[in-house]
């Protein structure tokens, strides 16, 4: 009885320091913000009906490709990477899968005002502006217009994506996966001065923030990191979804060997614990 | 030279010339412990067991880690937590069993300063004890550098630096330790050497020189009485086992602490499969830049008593540096534990609960110890450093009040 009352005050202290160093202090180091929100409600919703046949031609008429590439539909970016890097800082987004992964208030929106859709406001102002111009319409209702474009680009959006596929279209412009050999498209001279710094390479990410912080941060970096110069990415749900997963298998890659192993040393440590009782009580029982 | 003659048998021939079964009754089945003990006295032996893993893992980890700044953070977190097949077990056995290490440490020593196995001829395993804890609290500093994380950097940055406040030759010594004006390179280089030989090698030493410390005193028990243990185990290998207060080393002892290491285990293993963020500080998964400070520098929770002790002292005492006065607490934290024995005025040997006033002043310490663990990390800012300030203070005050309170607890005699 007297080593079950030694236990509990060993286990109670070993507990009590655990909680004080990890949960407590990593509630007070890191405040609890809201979670990730997919409905992007700030940018409000999308009022129009799109059509992606107009939309077609309102998107070659508002001069996208003169910076977009949209690879599906046979147009290459108009500068190779080097030189789009040389322009704009970063190379600019192929859109051909924009509509997928993105979500569609968050495309409206970001026509409409990039540096205001992107949370990148305190970064751009009239003086440095935007490398993205917003667009201000072709005469027509604008949100028309650009519930048109959306559209579009909703309908040429391939059905399924991967979520390195997601990687390299929301995120390679910047970071680097190097555990994958994935590179930044962008220089990374001219990038380090469009963002302040060359973007961390991502391939540990899973490890030093995990998924909870990754969800909450792609989504507003703003909430969990106030003033970055990263921009809000307004992936959807599920693309975002894909792109942790991709994060967490080049960075955890051994984490189903791990979760298929633990359960048989754990399990043979049980049976080790109840024969070496087994025998110690046949070796005590002559001794009390 | 002795007599050899044809040998009966592998035992005989290796008896004539070690003397094995000398050796194995001396080692095992005649080292007499006392019987009154409880699970406590089988944390010897888990430190024993984790020191292995560490040992065996660290062999594995060494044939793939590359001590360069350039190469070491890809060495561990791609080559062997990716690459080298169950690289990654031998990693996270490595990093949990060495913060585990020190869980149990803390619960030894703890044990120790309860039961008052540190005096009456006992004094020489306290100090290799805490010698040894010591070198541990330096193996693991120096491991931590390896990976080369942000917190590998940062830590190494914020601890060299500390031997700057030591008058005269403090920055001279920064840059010998360093080897470098920054934490770079040739410190990378010089804690890997320290951490894979030189300490190692001192820890084994040590770790004999504390199982040795053990045999002329005896191991302590639990009402601490005083055995003949020459009379004890004569009645044990007579046959009076019940009644003998002793029992040998194996297979008695022994076959209590296989159980206690295997519960020990299975909630090791639970952590070095599921629950490891607490021994892989996630910041350390990002590589060392020393262009971007992490939000928050801490050391491991083992170190974060004494860094608060450090940390507690905020505020300048007229000429004195807060700083300095904080460097003078840590040193005084860092070697009070040592002299324990020296501070204890009471002569008898007799566990916390028969010592009314040390029994208090026990638990004070150790709910001081957790405060300033906590407190340790969390961010110094408004109530907090208030907080840390006032328990720092209280560590250094009872160890100032033991001699005093363990005279009188003498003079006032145990129950």
């Amino acid at each position: 009885m007297r080593e079950f009352k030694i236990l509990g005050v060993v286990i109670f202290f070993t507990l009590l320091v655990y909680w004080g160093v990890e949960p407590f202090a990593h509630s007070q180091m890191h405040p609890h913000v809201a979670p990730a929100d997919f409905t992007f409600k700030d940018l409000g919703t999308l009022q129009k009906q799109g059509d992606p046949k107009t939309g077609a031609d309102t998107f070659m008429n508002a001069g996208c490709i003169g910076c977009h590439g949209v690879q599906s539909q046979g147009m290459p970016a108009p500068m190779d990477n080097a030189s789009a890097s040389a322009s704009f800082g970063v190379t600019p987004p192929d859109l051909s899968s924009a509509g997928a992964i993105y979500a569609e208030n968050f495309l409206a929106a970001l026509i409409k005002n990039p540096a205001h859709a992107l949370k990148v406001e305190h970064k751009f102002n009239e003086t440095r502006q935007h490398p993205m111009p917003a667009f201000y319409g072709l005469g027509d209702d604008l949100d028309q217009e650009i519930a048109d474009i959306v559209a579009y680009l909703k309908s040429i959006a391939p059905k399924q994506m991967n979520g390195k596929e997601v990687f390299v279209d929301a995120c390679q412009r910047c970071h680097d996966m190097k555990y994958d050999k994935m590179y930044t498209t962008s220089d990374r001279e001219t990038l380090a001065g469009y963002m302040g710094i060359n973007p961390p390479d991502l391939s540990m990410m899973i490890r030093s923030k995990g998924t909870e912080y990754l969800n909450i941060f792609i989504n507003n970096p703003q909430k969990q990191l106030a003033g970055t110069s990263m921009p809000r990415v307004g992936l959807n749900e599920v693309a975002q979804e894909q792109v942790i997963s991709y994060i967490e298998e080049t960075g955890d890659r051994k984490k189903s060997q791990r979760e298929a192993i633990g359960p048989k040393i754990i399990g043979f440590m049980l049976i080790f614990a109840v024969l070496a009782y087994l025998w110690k009580v046949k070796i005590w029982r002559e001794l009390h | 030279m002795a007599h050899i003659r044809k040998a009966e048998g592998v035992i005989d021939w290796l008896d004539q010339r070690l003397a094995v079964k000398k050796l194995a009754k001396v080692m095992m089945t005649e080292y007499w412990i006392p019987k009154d003990i409880n699970f406590l006295w089988a944390m010897g032996v888990v430190l024993v067991v984790l020191l292995k893993i560490l040992i065996i893992s660290g062999i594995f980890l060494l044939m793939y880690y590359k001590p360069d700044v350039n190469l070491a953070f890809d060495s561990v977190n791609y080559t062997i937590m990716q690459e080298v097949e169950y690289g990654w077990l031998w990693r996270h056995l490595h990093g949990v069993a060495a913060s585990c290490i020190f869980l149990i440490i803390y619960i030894h020593m703890f044990t120790g300063i309860y039961y008052g196995s540190y005096k009456q001829g006992r004094e020489m395993i306290w100090l290799t004890g805490m010698a040894l804890f010591g070198i541990f609290s330096a193996e693991a500093f120096s491991g931590y550098m390896l990976p080369w994380g942000q917190m590998s950097y940062w830590a190494a940055q914020v601890i060299t630096n500390l031997f700057g406040g030591i008058p005269f030759i403090g920055s001279d010594l920064v840059v010998w330790i360093r080897g470098d004006f920054a934490v770079a390179d040739a410190t990378l280089t010089r804690f890997f050497m320290l951490h894979v030989l030189l300490l190692p090698l001192a820890i084994i030493t040590l770790v004999a020189v504390h199982f040795y410390a053990l045999r002329i005193p005896h191991v302590n028990n639990q009402e601490a009485e005083e055995l003949d243990f020459e009379a004890e185990a004569k009645k044990f290998q007579e046959g009076k086992k019940r009644e003998s207060k002793v029992v040998p080393f194996w297979p008695v002892f022994l076959s209590k602490d296989f159980f206690v290491v295997g519960v020990f285990m299975v909630l090791f293993f639970y952590l070095v499969f599921y629950h490891y963020d607490f021994a892989m500080d996630p910041i350390n998964f990002e590589p060392a830049n020393s262009m971007k400070t992490p939000a928050h520098i801490y050391p491991e929770w083992y170190f974060l008593w004494s860094y608060e002790v450090l940390r507690g002292f905020f505020f300048p005492v007229g000429p004195i540096a807060a700083m300095d006065i904080g460097l003078a607490a840590f040193g005084f934290a860092n070697v009070i534990f040592m002299i324990f024995p020296f501070l204890d005025r009471d002569p008898k040997v007799a566990p916390a609960h028969r010592r009314p006033r040390f029994k208090i002043w026990f638990w004070l310490l150790l709910i001081d110890m957790i405060i300033l663990t906590i407190f340790g990390k969390l961010p110094p800012l408004g109530i907090n450093t208030y907080i840390g300030f006032v328990a720092a203070i209280s560590f250094i005050l009872l160890f100032v009040a033991l001699p005093f309170i363990t005279k009188k607890d003498a003079l006032g005699g145990t129950k």
